[in-house]
């Protein structure tokens, strides 16, 4: 399969073509196509209720498509089974904090794919957390509770959780949601050192911000479909932060039922 | 206080004590974490109507009482998955359900409102060798799948999104928690009664969050005091002649005020530390 975008020759980190989305009765999406290549990182930009959090979620199997295709590294997402080279970044208003966990805990429960089925966390599990841990400066907080953390640092932790898989795709939705400024900044600087190290990253936010020059493309998406595909510097800033017809987000929540997997 | 250990009765009421006291918070703290703590009143009142048709058919009341109350956790399960009912309401009808279908069937079966009040409150006291081996394979039984299985469940009441971008199952890691969670309540309907079964799986583990500060510490502490509120409670239920069921709540109830407390005071003597100059 020939593959036109990027001149590695490997195949697309992420290939989406034609995705459909109906949540609700209501098409969210409407025939978006998007690819991904090995070290590319792109931000999906649009306002709230554009369909620009449904697109990433599609993309890696969190809602479920009307039609439409998804390969991840050339394989159909169907089929994908070797989930530690996808992270992923939920917003952070998704976890639940029913019962208090630490720092280490929760970022070692980003292992879930590459340790053994039974049994404790290996010294390998347990190296590539800390190191996930130090990438994102957590190190002296690892026993802290998580919901003793602020904004930043909580996102910090989700970063760590996402960075213990080793992955080769890193997706993050919102990531500077309830994040101050400094904190903002330091994430920037996280994000461009994994960048470096050639991780691609597919990330979803209102605005760039400190992010900006890490990001190699923005795609813009408004009722559901691409406005524009391009430099990040070159984007309609009208369709990203206030739009007429946009309201508040139809939901953070995703629908009963909606996981694919 | 030694001399209930001669009555064989009493050795059997405790043993199923323990079984019953480390069981349910081992299970109960992943139901909390998944801010599902009141699945477990659910499943119980679903229990009571296979304890009836046990006792309708002549058959071993636990046994049809797992059966029921699995089906009970499956159904609850599938309707919080599938269905436009929120949890909330499939929660619901599955209490009024599980709860009336159980009281017709015991009056239908002709038993007597005493037979009915030993499993809604428990009677530990009446355990005989037969069901105890049951009660224990079933605890060993949880307890095995629980500690195999907790990185998994971990990750799924944590975060079900990230887990399912893991790869993990999560619909099918729910169900097993369902499933655990009916197994256990049917291994506490002796010991605590149908309707307080809950409390047993829920106060524990919200004791322990009052000091603990990790996820592990709060499961292992969960049932440290579970256990500790299940032999205690038996106990001062022969000591001072009540009801061991309720005798058993309160006490995991008691522990968490005790820990709580202790908390608020811990608390208060940090905040003192950080400003020495205020305590004149």
């Amino acid at each position: 399969m020939p593959v036109s975008e990027g001149d590695t020759g490997r195949a697309p980190v992420l290939r989406a073509r034609g995705v459909t989305v109906e949540l609700g009765g209501r098409t969210v999406l409407s025939g978006v196509d998007l690819t991904l290549c090995p070290g590319e990182v792109i931000a999906v930009l649009g306002a709230n209720g554009s369909g620009k959090s449904t697109l990433v979620r599609a993309s890696i199997g969190l809602v479920a498509r009307r039609s439409g295709t998804v390969e991840l590294f050339g394989t159909p997402l169907e089929h994908f089974r070797e989930r530690a080279r996808l992270g992923y970044v939920p917003q952070r208003s998704n976890e639940s904090t029913g019962v208090p966990a630490t720092v280490r805990e929760v970022v070692l429960s980003g292992r879930l794919a590459r340790r053994r089925f039974v049994g404790p966390a290996s010294r390998a599990d347990r190296a590539a957390s800390e190191r996930a841990i130090e990438l994102v400066g957590l190190s002296d907080l690892v026993r802290r509770p998580v919901t003793e953390l602020s904004g930043g640092q909580h996102q910090r932790t989700l970063i760590a959780r996402a960075l213990a898989s080793e992955p080769e795709l890193l997706v993050m939705d919102e990531p500077l949601a309830g994040v101050d400024a400094g904190s903002a900044a330091q994430l920037a600087l996280t994000v461009g050192d994994l960048v470096a190290a050639g991780t691609a990253v597919l990330l979803v936010e209102h605005d760039l911000g400190p992010l900006t020059p890490v990001v190699d493309r923005a795609v813009v998406v408004d009722h559901g479909r691409v406005v524009f595909d391009g430099p990040a510097a070159d984007a309609p800033a009208e369709h990203v932060h206030h739009h007429p017809h946009a309201g508040e987000p139809a939901r953070l929540e995703p629908l009963p039922g909606e996981g694919v997997l | 206080m030694l001399e209930l250990l001669d009555y064989p009765f009493m050795r059997l009421a405790l043993a199923a004590a323990v079984v019953t006291g480390i069981t349910a918070p081992a299970i109960g703290t992943f139901l909390v974490q998944r801010r599902l703590a009141l699945l477990g009143d659910g499943i119980g009142h679903v229990a009571l109507t296979g304890v009836a048709l046990g006792l309708l058919t002549g058959t071993a009341p636990l046994l049809t009482a797992v059966v029921a109350a699995t089906l009970g956790a499956l159904a609850i399960e599938l309707l919080r998955a599938y269905a436009r009912t929120s949890g909330d309401v499939a929660l619901a009808m599955l209490f009024y359900g599980g709860l009336a279908g159980g009281v017709m069937l015991i009056n239908l079966a002709g038993d007597s409102a005493a037979k009915l009040n030993s499993y809604l409150f428990g009677s530990i006291v009446t355990v005989d060798a037969s069901e105890l081996t049951v009660v224990a394979i079933l605890g060993a039984l949880v307890l095995t799948v629980v500690a195999a299985a907790t990185p998994q469940l971990f990750a799924v009441c944590q975060d079900e999104d990230h887990a399912r971008v893991s790869g993990v199952p999560v619909r099918l890691y729910g169900i097993l928690i369902a499933v655990l969670a009916a197994i256990t309540i049917t291994v506490a309907m002796r010991t605590v009664g149908l309707l307080l079964v809950s409390a047993l799986m829920v106060v524990p583990v919200a004791a322990a969050q009052q000091v603990a500060r990790s996820f592990r510490g709060t499961h292992l502490l969960a049932m440290a005091l579970g256990l500790f509120a299940a032999v205690t409670g038996v106990v001062t239920s022969f000591e001072i002649d009540t009801q061991p069921g309720p005798t058993i709540v309160l006490t995991a109830l008691a522990s968490f005020a005790v820990l709580a407390a202790a908390r608020g005071a811990l608390a208060l003597t940090r905040r003192r530390k950080r400003r020495p100059l205020e305590l004149g």
